[in-house]
Formats: structure tokens, C-alpha cells, sequence
């Protein structure tokens, strides 16, 4: 296996972290949604929606940032429409959400059409004196752009959130027994509102991270699956944050990986190496779930549950 | 202000005209969306709702494939509608029409090019078995384990699509087909094809099957002492338990007839309309048949009406991307409006929408539709 | 039977009004299926080009109508049929998955012509068209054998059906033939699009050491890293000198709209014939397009020339002597590729080290 020392560590480590982001982002999100209680299943459209609307509205201004924005408000107003649908008209959330996902594609499709084969303007990278020079530390930790660093600490910021602040507790006990929590007076609607719109836009802002840094180009269906994982990563987390970047490095890391593992000639038997995530993730789920007290920890007793208040 | 009252009983009225009042909306929402686009909004609409039907110059055609293309559905949702009837949550039906498509396609490959009228009806039983097989995975792990159907569900959708790549790409790759990666037509052989019924309508005996297990469905859910036990479950594990319902047991034969169900229509369409297996050969129908399912409110007759209502927007959107340069964009768009106002015109179903302040006052809240519930 | 009937009646109906012989005054009905969205700026948007071109040159004479994102299989059965159906005379099915489904429905209509891309069923009234892509191929392999310092050539590929293998396979001959010391690496995607998989893969060949990237893919996510990286890159189907500005040196140019002409003007005036046609340079089928003058002046003069080469048929990209890769004799010297052993290839070439997929 001498091929295998002609992949350098520290350039896979930055592709792996480039790799992840998009899913990264978008099951932060989720997570957070999760933890309310509710089932999103139309991450995927969430995140094409954000996808094209970053792409359009940074061709049209040329600058990022405003793309970064419009990215953010078009999947937050995709996801209004899911909460609007699930909690005041107490529509089932799967079906919801099959549903999302197919509106958002192609109404992505719709807004991307004057946009294809535009080259969007570039996303300026982290360049720190002495810093990004140095060996593997400088490739891997001072080479990227904001939204990558954004994304780290945004997994930091929703842990701490969930852990350690009062709205986390009441997200939380929102999500585990909304009943409960009605009566202790949460508002129990509002806070799911309020995490579905906040989901939304983390998928959103993954959607634009695929077209504005990681391909970066629009193209119809570009997703091309990755809100589907981003929900197996929630799971696999079991709904912790950190966890979630860990299992988006592996997500991200194993395609990577079994790429970078063809290009040294290693075989390609390693294609099969894709399938190893969602084995990995039941695998998890079955460890948790036979462990009861750690379900009964991260697991959200009321996840997918519709609630009616009557005042 | 406006608010929802729970009503006592689910309203039969309600129930007929709720569907129509969001097919209406999405009749104006869809209208409106055509306008913008720059087509005749009413042409729109009438071609994609009307011409599959009605349409003299090709209504031979697409009636009948309203059930070729509905059939799968309907069966698939069929299967479903026992477990979230008893609130089990398997959304990973596609996955198991893939492995029974996959499973049955093996078995009459393996065969090739032996003849004989129990080739057909053998594949049928592996495809069964394949679906049943792999939706025994979350089954059990359900039960012993108590992990999640939904989530196991989902991410063996991802697994049977890998292995279906695999297996086109490896042994099941036709030896006469260029190494592309797909199986040996199964027009080649007589014997393993399920082919058309009537010639030029494309019915096969899918279709034929699914007509039986509606009226079996219909039958089990509602004479049955299985049903029965399916529709206390879904009120409440612990009502079930204490009238004496192996909760367990429930669950492994509900996940077991989705799955079976699942793994039938995927070698049906396999063996007869798409003729063949490739890695394009799973197009969603899993995942639109739970949206079916839900649209035909669980029930055996209203998923029939639900699939054939999606096979109306297949059909009738594809005459509008070539009658009116539609993209297929604007049909995708289309149909997730209808979506998004038929299950929010289902809340008419369920509760009432009462003007000004709450009449009485009614203390703490309730759950309307069961979740996962374990 | 009454069904029977009924179909026959109204196939009658839709045929007599349309099908047949066309008159003057009605339109002919021409018919596209494309297999994914015209605006994935590869395979299907080039399709759709040829398609406003037939709209402009005949105008009111015909009528163009097509239906984009058609799954291979029962789906692209039914759309063709309801086009059928509707009265168009003419259908372009445009991927090699149609091939079944297109064979069935034209057995049900005799009067209506079709013309399916990249497969080898032919009927009475089924043509098929494909180019020889390979043949692009091997002037680009030529220019990568000069311009990469590295040696080493990155190849971003799909399947290993034949299209594919016979590109990888051109490529390296040309290539090898202007420097001995190259070297491919070859990644299998296994999708034809997934831009997100297409950068990450070009990423992995870049730091694998490839200084040139090539792609059968048909996003421009690759050409996308390839600038990023400041490495050389060539364009598939499309031309995508927009998207690398200083690392695109040419692309292949799938470029169907002559042929598309053609067809329409042979029904109109009723000399179609189910031809089987597979063009390549002569034509223009397969174009290359503006060679950049970032490369060295002798270099671009030399991939000209190999172009004209083959275009007016001097020279044959695989021109023996060719060994398997196991080593076994393929082609004697001076022999050239039978097309039948072209449309069936399935092996590398001697001298590229990668295990080829089974």
C-alpha cells in the first residue's frame, strides 16, 4: 500500500473540510429543528433554494455577503412555509416535507434559469501573515473562507445554546414534552417557528456554500442529494452538535477519502467506500437506542409529533 | 381572531371537500404561477388536468397509464397505510422496492434462459421476500433494540440504491449490453417478463394485482381483527397493551407488509414496464407513496383516488412541457403546491375554524396526528 | 377489445392528421426528450442547442416542442408515445437509456420517424446518431502530453462503457505518443452529474499531482477547482473557456445542431433513411474549440494539425501497433481500430497503470 503515502494529510484534511461544510450547516440546522420537536424532512430543498438564491442575488449585486444574506432569508422563508403548514394548520410533517423538498427544486430550477453558466464572483479567502504559511497548521487551519470558520463556530455557538442558556432549555423541553412545556407557559408554537425559520437558513447558507465555494456554479439539482445527508447526520449525531461536525467529517471524509484513494491508484473497489456512512450511522443508531439512558438524554420524545393548543 | 376547535369526530363532509377545495387553490395558485411564466394560465391548467382524461387524440393512451403509472403507488402506500395507521413510521419504502425488484430481477436472471409460466410468478416471491427481508431490518432493530424506524428506514434507501449500482455494474451487468450499467432486458425472455396485458395500453399485471389487494387491504383493515389491533395502536401503545395486543408482533407484521408490498411493485415495474435494471431505475416512487398515503388519508379508496390524482400531475405535466414549452421546473413547482394545500386543506377534516374568542375553556393541549411513538 | 379499438382509432386519427406524408402548409412536429435539465450547461443543454437551431432555420415550417427530465425507462416510454400520439413526426430521443423504450414505440408507430442518440438499436423507422468523441480526444491527449510538467494527467470518469473507456484510451495514446513519461490517473465518479463529487474529484487528481485535468462529466465544477488550483483543464460537451480563464485550454464541443438540420430536412423532403451515423471531426460532430494561446505557439500548430489529421482522415487515433494493457497484441503495426471493435471496448491500453473496472 505505498500509494497510499502519496496522499498528503494535510491537503486532504482541507478538502475534507471544504467537503463537509455544506452538510455541516445544514445539520446544525436540522438539529436544532429536531431538538423543537420537528421533523424537517425537506432539508434538501431548504438547501437549493438557498443554493440558487445566494448564486442569484451575488451575480446580480457581486457581492458575496449579500448573496451569503439572500441565501439565509430564502431558505428561513422556505422554511416559514413548512412551519406555517405544521403548526398552525397541523399538517403531517412528513408529508410536509417530501412536499418542500419537491416545491423547492423546482422552484430553485425557476429562479436559476437566467443564471446558468454565469461565473458568480469569488469568495475571498482567510490570508494571515506567517500564520497561513506555516506547515499543515497553515493548510489546514488558515487557508479557508468565512463561511467554513462560520460554520465551526456556529457549532460551538448551538452547542452552548442548547447547553447553557435559558432559550436552549426551553427549545429543549419544547422538544421533549410539549405538553409539559405548554403548561409551565412556553410557547411551545413559537419557539418551533422560530427553530424551523433558523433551520431553514442554515440550510440555505449550505445550499449557497455548494454554489458559491465549493463547485461554484449554478446548476439545476446540484444538491444532488446532500440535504438527505445532512438528516442521516443528525442521527448519527445523536442530536449533538459537536457530534454533528464529527459526523460531517466523516460524511465528507469517506467520499473525499475513497476519491483521493482512486487518484493514488489504490483501486477502485474503494468506490464501495460510500456506502460506509450510512452503515456507520444505523450502526449508531442501534448503539443509542440500546442504551437507554442516553436515549432518553438527546433523543427529542416529541420529534415529528404535531401539537394543537386550544387557547 | 381566527382559531381551530377540535372537532369530535373527524367530519365526512369535510373529508369529500377538502381535497377539492385545495385542488381548487392549486388550480388559481398554479394558474398565477403560469401567468408569471408567460403561459395562457387556463390552456395550463386544462391541459394538465383535463387532456390525460379527456383528450380524444390520446385518451386510448393516457387513461390507461394513469393506472401503469398509479399502480405502484397505490400498492406501495397501501403497505404503508398499516403502519402509520398503528404509528409506525417507515419511510424507507423505496429502499424496498429497490432490493425486491432486485431480489426478483437476481432470481429470473439467474434462470435465464430457461422457460416456463412459474419463472414470473417465482421472481414475484422473491421480490416479496426481497422488500420483506429488508424491511425486517428496521422491524427488528425496532423491537429489540428500540431504535428508530424512520431514520434506519431512510438511510437503507441510500444502501439499496448503492448496492443496486454494485450489482448493474457487477453481476447482474447484461453480457450482451456493452458494459453499460444496466441488467439483460427482460424482453428477452418471455418467461420472465411481465408483459402487457392489453396491447398498446401498456396494463400489466400489476395493475390486475393491485385491484386485489385494495379490496383484501380494504377487508383486513376494516373486518380484521389485525386491523383492528393496527387502529388501537395508533391511539395509544398503552390502550393496545391493555386490551391484550402484542405490540411487538404489530410492528414486524406492518413493517413486514410494507416492505413485502414494496418489494412486489418494485419487481413488477421492474420486470414490466421498465424492463429492465439500471442505477435510474428507482424514480422516487417510494417517497411519493408516502405522500400518497397520506393524501388518501390512510384509507384503501382514498389512496387509490390520491395515486391516481398523482398520476393525473405525471402525465399531465409532461403534455404541458411539450404543448406549452412548460419547464419541467414550472411542473415540479405545480406539483408541491397541490401538495402543500391538500395536507393543509386537511386540517378542515379535523377541526373546526371558529371566529372571536375560545367558547369554553379547555385545559392543556392534545396531539393530533401520532409521531413516532414509542 | 374495445380498448384495442379504441386505440386503433384514434391511432388512426393522430396518425392521418400528422403522420405520413406531410403537406406544405402544416408544420412538421419535431420532438425532443432530454434526460436531464436543459440547464445543466453539458450533454442536454448542447441537445437543446441543436434544437433552437432547427427552430431558426425553418421557422414556421415547423413546430418544436421537448420535454426535459425524462427518466430512462417506462417514463421515457410514455412521453415518447404521447408525442407520438399528439401528432409529431419526428422524435430526437437523446440518451442511450431511451434505446429500449424508443424501439418499442416506434414498432407502434410506423409513420413516425425517430432518431435516438448513442444506441445500436435500429428499426425501420429508428435511425441513430453518435459522435466520435474520442476523436476530440486524442488532439486534447496531445496537448496534454506537451503542456504537463508534472506528467501526470488527471481523468475524471463516469462508467466503464465503452464511450468512455475508448476517450480514456484515445487520450493516453496521443498523449503518450508526445511524451513517453506520461502518466494517468483515472477517478470513476459513477454519476454522469454531481457537480459537488466532480470538484471534490478534481481536487483529489490536483493533489494527486495532475497538472492537467480532464473530464467526461459534464458540469464545469471540474474546469472550476482546475482555475482554483492554477492547473490546465479541458471543457466536455460545452465550451467552457467562460469558466476557466487562465486553465482552459479547449473543449470538446458536442455539437449536434447541423445534424439535427439535416434530419428535418431529409423528412421534409422524404429522403430520411434509418442511417446509423457516427461522425466526428470531418463533420463537426465533435468540435474543439478555439485552442488558447496561453500554450506554446509549436504546440497549439501541432494539435491543429492532428486535428486536420484526423478530420480528413490521415490519421486514426488508434493506429497499431497497440498492446492490451496485459500486454497481449491489440493492433499490428500500421493497423487501424475496427469501428466494431470500437463500440466494443472494454480494456486499457498497455502503459496505463490502473486497475480497470469490472
Amino acid at each position: 500500500m505505498n500509494e497510499l503515502g502519496s496522499i498528503s494529510p494535510e491537503l486532504l484534511v482541507a478538502s475534507v473540510m471544504v467537503a463537509s461544510t455544506p452538510i455541516l450547516l445544514a445539520g446544525l440546522g436540522e438539529l436544532v429543528v429536531e431538538k423543537a420537536g420537528v421533523l424537517n424532512l425537506g432539508v434538501e430543498g431548504l438547501m437549493i433554494i438557498g443554493a440558487v438564491c445566494g448564486f442569484a442575488m451575488s451575480v446580480i449585486t457581486g457581492s458575496v455577503l449579500a448573496g451569503v444574506l439572500a441565501a439565509l432569508v430564502g431558505g428561513a422563508l422556505l422554511g416559514l412555509v413548512f412551519a406555517v403548514l405544521t403548526q398552525y394548520l397541523l399538517s403531517n410533517q412528513v408529508a410536509t416535507g417530501l412536499a418542500t423538498t419537491l416545491f423547492g427544486l423546482g422552484l430553485a430550477s425557476l429562479i436559476g434559469k437566467p443564471f446558468i453558466g454565469v461565473r458568480p464572483p469569488e469568495m475571498p479567502r482567510l490570508r494571515v501573515e506567517f500564520l497561513s504559511d506555516l506547515p499543515f497548521i497553515g493548510h489546514v487551519l488558515f487557508s479557508h473562507d468565512p463561511v467554513l470558520y462560520l460554520s465551526l463556530g456556529m457549532t460551538l455557538l448551538i452547542w452552548y445554546f442548547l447547553r447553557h442558556t435559558k432559550k436552549g432549555l426551553i427549545l429543549r423541553a419544547v422538544g421533549e414534552n410539549h405538553d409539559a412545556a405548554h403548561s409551565i407557559g412556553y410557547k411551545v408554537r413559537q419557539t418551533r417557528i422560530l427553530a424551523i425559520m433558523f433551520g431553514g437558513a442554515m440550510a440555505g447558507l449550505g445550499g449557497c456554500y455548494l454554489s458559491l465555494v465549493r463547485v461554484p456554479q449554478w446548476t439545476e439539482g446540484m444538491t444532488a442529494g446532500a440535504g438527505w445527508i445532512a438528516l442521516a447526520l443528525v442521527v448519527f449525531s445523536s442530536w449533538r452538535p459537536l457530534r454533528v461536525l464529527l459526523g460531517a467529517w466523516l460524511f465528507g471524509g469517506v467520499t473525499v477519502l475513497q476519491l483521493n484513494l482512486q487518484a493514488a491508484g489504490v483501486g477502485i473497489g474503494v468506490a464501495y467506500l460510500s456506502v460506509a456512512p450510512y452503515v456507520v450511522t444505523i450502526i449508531v443508531l442501534v448503539l443509542i437506542s440500546a442504551n437507554r439512558s442516553q436515549r432518553l438524554l438527546n433523543a427529542p420524545a416529541c420529534l415529528g409529533r404535531s401539537y394543537y393548543i386550544s387557547s | 381572531m381566527l382559531r381551530l376547535e377540535p372537532r369530535a369526530q373527524p367530519s365526512t363532509l369535510m373529508q369529500a371537500t377538502a381535497p377539492l377545495l385545495a385542488i381548487v387553490a392549486t388550480i388559481i395558485g398554479g394558474g398565477i404561477l403560469f401567468l408569471i411564466l408567460g403561459k395562457n394560465p387556463f390552456e395550463s391548467i386544462r391541459i394538465i388536468f383535463w387532456d390525460p382524461l379527456f383528450n380524444e387524440a390520446l385518451v386510448s393512451y393516457t387513461r390507461p397509464q394513469l393506472l401503469v403509472k398509479a399502480a405502484p403507488l397505490v400498492m406501495i402506500a397501501l403497505g404503508l397505510s398499516f403502519g402509520f395507521r398503528a404509528g409506525i413510521w417507515n419511510i424507507g419504502a423505496e429502499g424496498q422496492f429497490v432490493m425486491g425488484a432486485l431480489a426478483g430481477s437476481a432470481v429470473g436472471l439467474a434462470l435465464h434462459p430457461m422457460q416456463g409460466i412459474w419463472i414470473l410468478p417465482l421472481m414475484l416471491v422473491s421480490g416479496i421476500a426481497g422488500g420483506f427481508v429488508w424491511a425486517m431490518i428496521p422491524a427488528l432493530l425496532r423491537v429489540y433494540f428500540r431504535t428508530n424506524e424512520i431514520l434506519v428506514s431512510l438511510m437503507l434507501v441510500y444502501v439499496s440504491y448503492k448496492i443496486l449500482t454494485a450489482m448493474v455494474t457487477g453481476p447482474l451487468r447484461s453480457p450482451i449490453g456493452y458494459n453499460f450499467p444496466e441488467s439483460r432486458s427482460f424482453h428477452d425472455n418471455p418467461s420472465m417478463h411481465n408483459s402487457e396485458l392489453i396491447a398498446g395500453t401498456g396494463i400489466h399485471w400489476g395493475i390486475v394485482i393491485t385491484g386485489l389487494l385494495v379490496i383484501l387491504c380494504y377487508y383486513v383493515m376494516r373486518r380484521h381483527l389485525f386491523g383492528y389491533h393496527v387502529n388501537l395502536m395508533g391511539q395509544s401503545n398503552k390502550v393496545a397493551r391493555f386490551a391484550g395486543v402484542r405490540i411487538n408482533l404489530v410492528i414486524v407484521v406492518c413493517l413486514g407488509i410494507t416492505g413485502a408490498l414494496a418489494g412486489l411493485a418494485g419487481i413488477l415495474e421492474a420486470s414490466g414496464p421498465a424492463g429492465k435494471l439500471s442505477p435510474h431505475f428507482p424514480v422516487g416512487y417510494g417517497f411519493t407513496a408516502i405522500i400518497v398515503a397520506f393524501l388518501g388519508r390512510l384509507h384503501p379508496i382514498g389512496i387509490v383516488l390520491a395515486g391516481l390524482l398523482m398520476a393525473l400531475t405525471y402525465i399531465g405535466g409532461e403534455l404541458a412541457q411539450f404543448m406549452l414549452d412548460a419547464p419541467a421546473a414550472a411542473i415540479q413547482v405545480f406539483q408541491g403546491m397541490l401538495l402543500f394545500f391538500l395536507v393543509a386543506a386537511d386540517v378542515l377534516v379535523n377541526y373546526r375554524v371558529r371566529i372571536g374568542t375560545p367558547g369554553r375553556p379547555t385545559s392543556g393541549a392534545r396531539e393530533v396526528t401520532a409521531g413516532s411513538s414509542s | 377489445m374495445r380498448i384495442l379499438k379504441l386505440i386503433a382509432a384514434s391511432a388512426v386519427i393522430a396518425l392521418g392528421a400528422a403522420g405520413g406524408t406531410v403537406s406544405a402548409d402544416e408544420p412538421l412536429k419535431v420532438g425532443f426528450i432530454y434526460v436531464g435539465p436543459t440547464g445543466d450547461h453539458g450533454w442536454n443543454y448542447q441537445h437543446d442547442k441543436g434544437r433552437k437551431l432547427v427552430e431558426e432555420t425553418f421557422g414556421d415550417a415547423v413546430e418544436v416542442s421537448f420535454v426535459e427530465s425524462v427518466p430512462e425507462g417506462p417514463d421515457s416510454e410514455r412521453v415518447m408515445t404521447q408525442m407520438a400520439l399528439s401528432g409529431h413526426d419526428l422524435i430526437f430521443t437523446t440518451s442511450f437509456g431511451y434505446m429500449d423504450p424508443t424501439i418499442n414505440v416506434a414498432s407502434k408507430f410506423p409513420d413516425v420517424t425517430f432518431e435516438h442518440c448513442t444506441g445500436y438499436k435500429r428499426a425501420d423507422n429508428v435511425a441513430t446518431f453518435n459522435a466520435r468523441f474520442y476523436e476530440g480526444r486524442a488532439v486534447i491527449g496531445h496537448i496534454a502530453g506537451h503542456v504537463t510538467e508534472s506528467n501526470v494527467i488527471g481523468y475524471i470518469a463516469t462508467f466503464p462503457i465503452p464511450e468512455v473507456v475508448r476517450g480514456i484510451n484515445s487520450a493516453y495514446l496521443a498523449a503518450k505518443k508526445v511524451n513517453p513519461d506520461v502518466e494517468f490517473k483515472v477517478i470513476w465518479v459513477y454519476t454522469w452529474f454531481d457537480p459537488p463529487i466532480e470538484a471534490d474529484a478534481a481536487k483529489a487528481l490536483i493533489e494527486q499531482g495532475a497538472d492537467v485535468i480532464m473530464q467526461h462529466v459534464d458540469s464545469t465544477a471540474a474546469m472550476l477547482v482546475a482555475e482554483e488550483h492554477g492547473v490546465w483543464a479541458f471543457g466536455q460537451a460545452s465550451d467552457m473557456s467562460e469558466f476557466g480563464p487562465n486553465s482552459h485550454i479547449a473543449s470538446i464541443v458536442n455539437n449536434w445542431a447541423p445534424y439535427y438540420v439535416e434530419r428535418v430536412q431529409a423528412v421534409m423532403d422524404g429522403t430520411w433513411s434509418n442511417s446509423d451515423t457516427w461522425e466526428g471531426l470531418s463533420t463537426n460532430m465533435v468540435e474543439i474549440s478555439e485552442i488558447t494561446d496561453r500554450i506554446p505557439a509549436d504546440v497549439k500548430a501541432s494539435a491543429q494539425a492532428v486535428r486536420d489529421a484526423i478530420a480528413d482522415g490521415s490519421l486514426h487515433p488508434f493506429t497499431g501497433p497497440i498492446n492490451r494493457q496485459d500486454g497481449t497484441a491489440w493492433l499490428a503495426e500500421g493497423e487501424t481500430a475496427s469501428d466494431g471493435d470500437l463500440l466494443g471496448l472494454s480494456f486499457y491500453v498497455e502503459g496505463i497503470d490502473e486497475d480497470f473496472p469490472q
